[in-house]
């Protein structure tokens, strides 16, 4: 087990946490650990390492294994450090249907970068993803909690001029998500 | 007009919010239910009412709901799947989305029939504005009385919760969503035994899609017999269906069971038509697991008669030369289409999404990729076509989960009913990779040209 | 004496047994004999729910009951599958299964390096069987297979991933019979691997043990000190009084030398009983032990064989044939 001393969340997020476990019968804890990874992924620049992922099986009581093996199963937990705007560009059929390999194409060429990649700044990341719900409003991109749909490429440039959204780092929730049981 | 019963209030202003769903008749069903019905009657009117799931496999819901176990002492769970990852497939999102209390009211019913008190809304993790969504309308629930302890002085409680999950398309399979609500890896669980005997927590657990248990509150207002006669036959009912690609007019549609195909394509009601007037080519009916159909299939079955969108029609024919309702997902193409690249995405998808435990569908969905891209590539030959049709038939019902089918089928498919496309693909790659594909956003005047891979 | 209810009857390739009401298809196979036992490469009667993973052991089901005599409509994991009073199996007899078993042999290789010649496990490799029985002779893909570096997982037991099938039979091992798992399988689809994700030491009394539950050579032992082709080793069983374990194991000898120390298999490639990392990989001289005899190895395997080159493939029933068996 890493150091962890360092790994901090914030009271709100904690409160959260509490909040979480109770949602699930006693004893069953572990159910909390999808959840709590994203609230750890939000409070944490948007990716998990090690120490915070250690820190999340303390909070829980489980082996630090059982939190590596599920973080690495699903796609939205990121355990590499990334952008500040994390772009996700669906490229599924629909998607593809109405050109989302033009939107990806022409996001890599403003950028500079490649799918998967980081820009220099650590302003931006891109990840092509596969369909997420939107293939009414195709081409579409989602960044953080927000779908971006209908997309254009001029709906994509003013995106990506947008400062608001290399701002902070962009991330699915936080602790105004859930209702308090 | 068909017949709307769950989209019926749609337009409603504020109908997202409490007061407004209420004041629309919202909470009938609970009332109904648990003030002048047994459990137990509630699931025979679902019997009688001829539901089937509206997740993708079609079984009868009130079947569904009779085998669950009921050991004494051992609670029972209902979990609703709200993973929708099929592409193709976003009609739960815009029920969840613009009318949440439905699927709350479809929950506490469905609850109370079942006998679980606690229940569980598993979205995916992408949806994570509407977990804000439905936590809102969840709290309006317990704030009125509908969800809690001893609901309407009886003395049923139920608490309700929303879990997110982070991105796998497998938690829709409704063992690896339990295994995911554990807070474990999604891979499905060896069956037997069922959820109905050991899901959630090694207990009776009954997993159902957002739209079926939406259904229950149509069901258990109007009662079983009335909804049976809604829709056609054994496709009783109404169904959502998601419309996208190139037609006139994507989204989600609430249609009753039994319209043509050709009705749904090309009327003003529903799609509108083909986009800038081209010619079908093909479609997926039901989301991207199901067979695609070229369009003479899919208008009018083999016999010659006019396809329906109902469970039978669209089966009519089997694999051959039929297709399935799925989970609704309807994909239009254009005659400009290639069903070669577009199956690259598809085989790309499910060698993204398998969850790599059994060997035929961990192996083989990345094999298909890895031949489709070659073929993309221009280095394709005749013998991978051969080579693709049997890995895929290597993979149909040899998998722990129906990924593996879900995985085979569509390439199946393609080649079945598009063979000559794949030859002529490998033959002469760069006339077929330098084919100009245009789209059209919607009702947005930028066309872009598209030739990139 | 038991009751009659309790009691299944099933054939399997023509050959009829009664067995215990919850038995697997597989096991009961087994107690029939190994020519109708359904290959395993995941499947360990010693590890709970172990076995549906590999999909080896697919067998036809051509009767389901004799309530329900309808045949199932897929092949089924016989592993995971009980039988039913009145079951009929096809196994060696399915053209289906045969067809089927290929394609899982050419799935489980498809990213398998392939390295015998290196490989430690040469000679007990349980792949390396399957392939010789039940594959096609030729590849069928040119692209770039998987690859994982080698690494130490602490300083007894090493990890190939590259040679890995994904049996889960290690992960299942160090959840049941050591406390606290530290290593698992993380990623996803063809992406996944064994692994403890952060460097880390399998270590505890009981952690030698993935090394034998391991069907192909992905996680070796260490201490394995001369680099020796299996067949050239003389295995013997010995045991000593051991506060930790039975003691009960099989020393390897080449000339005077113990080269290692594993548990006993049975004729199925499985252990008899696990075994304490002490007997495993501190006892290496004769002296620590008292010798029982020279260690009987039944399976159709390269060790009983000697030479690969001569193995045979097992004898494969005619219904014809078997009808005689069983009048
Ligand atoms: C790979 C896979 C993905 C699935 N995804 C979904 C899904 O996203 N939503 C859903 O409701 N059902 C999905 N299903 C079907 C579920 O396993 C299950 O049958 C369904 O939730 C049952 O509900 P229903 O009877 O109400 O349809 C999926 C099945 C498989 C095999
Ligand atoms: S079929 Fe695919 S997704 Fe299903 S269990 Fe096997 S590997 Fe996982
Ligand atoms: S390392 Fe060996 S035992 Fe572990 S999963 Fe891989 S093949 Fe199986
Ligand atoms: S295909 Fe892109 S959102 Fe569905
Ligand atoms: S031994 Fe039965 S599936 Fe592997």
């Amino acid at each position: 087990m890493t150091d962890t001393t360092d790994i901090k969340f914030s009271d709100e997020s904690m409160a959260l946490i509490n909040n979480l476990i109770k949602r699930y019968p006693e004893g069953k804890h572990k159910s909390a650990l999808l959840p709590v990874l994203h609230i750890a992924q939000a409070e944490f620049d948007g990716w998990l390492s090690v120490p915070v992922m250690d820190k999340v099986a303390d909070i829980l009581n489980i082996q630090p294994i059982e939190v590596y093996e599920v973080a690495s199963f699903y796609s939205m937990y990121n355990l590499k450090p990334v952008g500040k705007c994390l772009i996700e560009v669906c490229r599924t059929s629909s998607c593809w249907l109405r050109g989302a390999n033009d939107i990806v194409a022409h996001i890599e060429k403003r950028l500079g970068i490649k799918d998967g990649e980081t820009t220099a700044d650590g302003k931006f990341t891109l990840k092509t993803v596969e369909c997420l719900g939107s293939c009414g409003t195709a081409p579409m991109l989602q960044i953080g909690e927000q779908f971006y749909e209908n997309l254009t490429l001029e709906k994509v440039d003013e995106l990506i001029n947008n400062p608001q959204l290399v701002a902070k780092h962009s991330t699915y929730l936080d602790h105004t998500t859930f209702r308090k049981n | 007009m068909g017949r709307k019963v769950l989209l019926e209030h749609i337009n409603e202003a504020g109908i997202q919010g409490y007061d407004v769903y209420r004041s629309k008749g919202g909470y009938a069903s609970v009332e109904k239910a648990l003030k002048t019905m047994a459990p137990d009657a509630i699931v025979e009117e679902v019997k009688k009412s001829g539901l089937r799931g509206r997740g993708g496999a079609g079984f009868p819901t009130g079947m569904k709901w009779s085998f669950l176990a009921k050991p004494e002492g051992v609670p029972r769970y209902l979990v609703c799947n709200a993973d929708e990852s099929e592409p193709g497939t976003f009609k739960d999102r815009y029920l969840m989305e613009h009318i949440p209390h439905l699927l709350i009211e479809g929950m506490i019913t469905s609850s109370f029939a079942l006998g679980a008190n606690t229940s569980y809304i598993y979205i995916r993790g992408e949806y994570f504005y509407l977990v804000r969504i439905l936590e809102k309308a969840i709290a309006e629930a317990y704030a009125n009385g509908w969800l809690g302890k001893n609901i309407l002085g009886t003395d049923y409680s139920l608490d309700l919760y929303v879990h997110p999950g982070a991105g796998a398309y497998i938690c829709g399979e409704e063992t690896a969503l339990i295994e995911s609500l554990e807070g474990k890896r999604g891979n499905p669980r060896i069956k037997p035994p069922f959820p109905a005997i050991a899901g959630l927590y090694g207990c009776p657990t009954v997993v159902n899609n957002v739209e079926t248990i939406a259904a229950v509150v149509p069901v258990v207002n109007m009662g079983g017999d009335e909804y049976a006669k809604i829709g056609l036959g054994r496709s009783a009912g109404t169904k959502l269906i998601s419309a996208s690609g190139h037609i006139k007019k994507p989204g989600v549609y609430e249609i009753e069971m039994g319209i043509t195909v050709e009705e749904f394509i090309y009327s003003d009601e529903y799609c509108g038509g083909i986009l800038n007037d081209k010619k079908l080519k093909a479609v997926v009916a039901g989301g991207s697991s199901v067979p695609v159909l070229p369009a003479d299939l899919i208008l009018k079955t083999a016999n010659g008669e006019p396809r329906l969108m109902t469970y039978e029609s669209l089966a009519d024919g089997g694999f051959a030369t039929g297709t399935m309702l799925g989970s609704g997902g309807f994909i239009v193409m254009d005659e400009s289409t290639s069903i070669v690249q577009n199956l690259h995405t598809f085989a790309r998808f499910y060698h993204h999404e398998s969850c790599g435990q059994c060997s035929p569908c961990r192996e083989g969905t990345g094999w298909m990729e890895k031949i489709l891209h070659k073929i993309l590539d221009g280095h394709g030959t005749l013998e991978d076509i051969d080579l693709l049709w049997d890995i895929q038939r290597k993979i149909e019902g040899n998998t722990i989960c129906p990924l593996g089918d879900a995985a085979a089928w569509p390439v199946a498919s393609a080649i079945r009913h598009f063979r000559s496309e794949f030859e002529d693909f490998v033959k002469n790659p760069t006339a077929h990779r330098e084919v100009k594909y245009y789209f059209h956003c919607n009702n947005l005047d930028t066309a872009a040209s598209y030739s990139s891979l | 004496m038991q009751l009659e209810n309790d009691m299944a009857k099933v054939t399997i390739d023509g050959i009829q047994i009664e067995v215990p009401d919850g038995t697997t298809i597989l096991n009961a196979a087994r107690m029939i004999g190994p020519d109708v036992a359904p290959p395993t490469m995941c499947y360990y009667s010693k590890l709970k729910t172990s076995g549906g993973y590999c999909r080896t052991c697919l067998v036809e089901v051509t009767k389901g009951s004799e309530k329900d005599p309808r045949p199932m409509p897929k092949l089924v994991a016989s592993c995971r599958t009980t039988v039913m009073d009145g079951m009929e199996v096809s196994n060696n007899t399915s053209a289906k299964v045969k067809d089927a078993r290929a394609g899982v042999v050419e799935f489980l290789l498809l990213n398998h390096p392939l390295d015998c010649p290196v490989c430690d496990q040469a000679g007990e490799c349980h792949l390396q069987d399957l392939g010789y029985e039940h594959g096609n002779y030729k590849t069928r893909t040119d692209f770039e297979r998987r690859t994982f570096d080698k690494i130490d997982i602490g300083d007894k037991v090493q990890l190939h991933m590259t040679r890995c099938i994904l049996c889960y039979r290690c992960v299942k091992t160090a959840e049941q019979i050591t406390d606290g798992r530290v290593h698992g399988v993380i990623n996803r689809g063809d992406h996944a691997e064994i692994s403890t994700y952060v460097a880390q030491a399998i270590d505890n009394d009981f952690s030698g043990n993935v090394i034998d539950v391991c069907p192909v050579g992905a996680l070796t032992d260490k201490t394995f000190r001369f680099k020796s082709r299996v067949w050239f080793t003389k295995p013997v069983d010995a045991h000593r009084s051991c506060d930790t374990c039975s003691g009960k194991v099989v020393l390897w000898y080449q000339g005077e030398e113990v080269l290692r120390v594993t548990g006993r298999k049975d004729e199925w490639g499985e252990v008899e009983e696990f075994i304490c990392n002490t007997c495993r990989f501190d006892k290496k001289k004769t002296s620590d032990w008292t010798i029982e005899g020279p260690r009987k190895i039944n399976r159709h395997s390269v060790i009983a064989a000697n030479h690969y080159t001569n193995l045979v493939k097992p004898k494969e029933f005619k219904l014809n044939e078997i009808k005689q068996i069983t009048e």
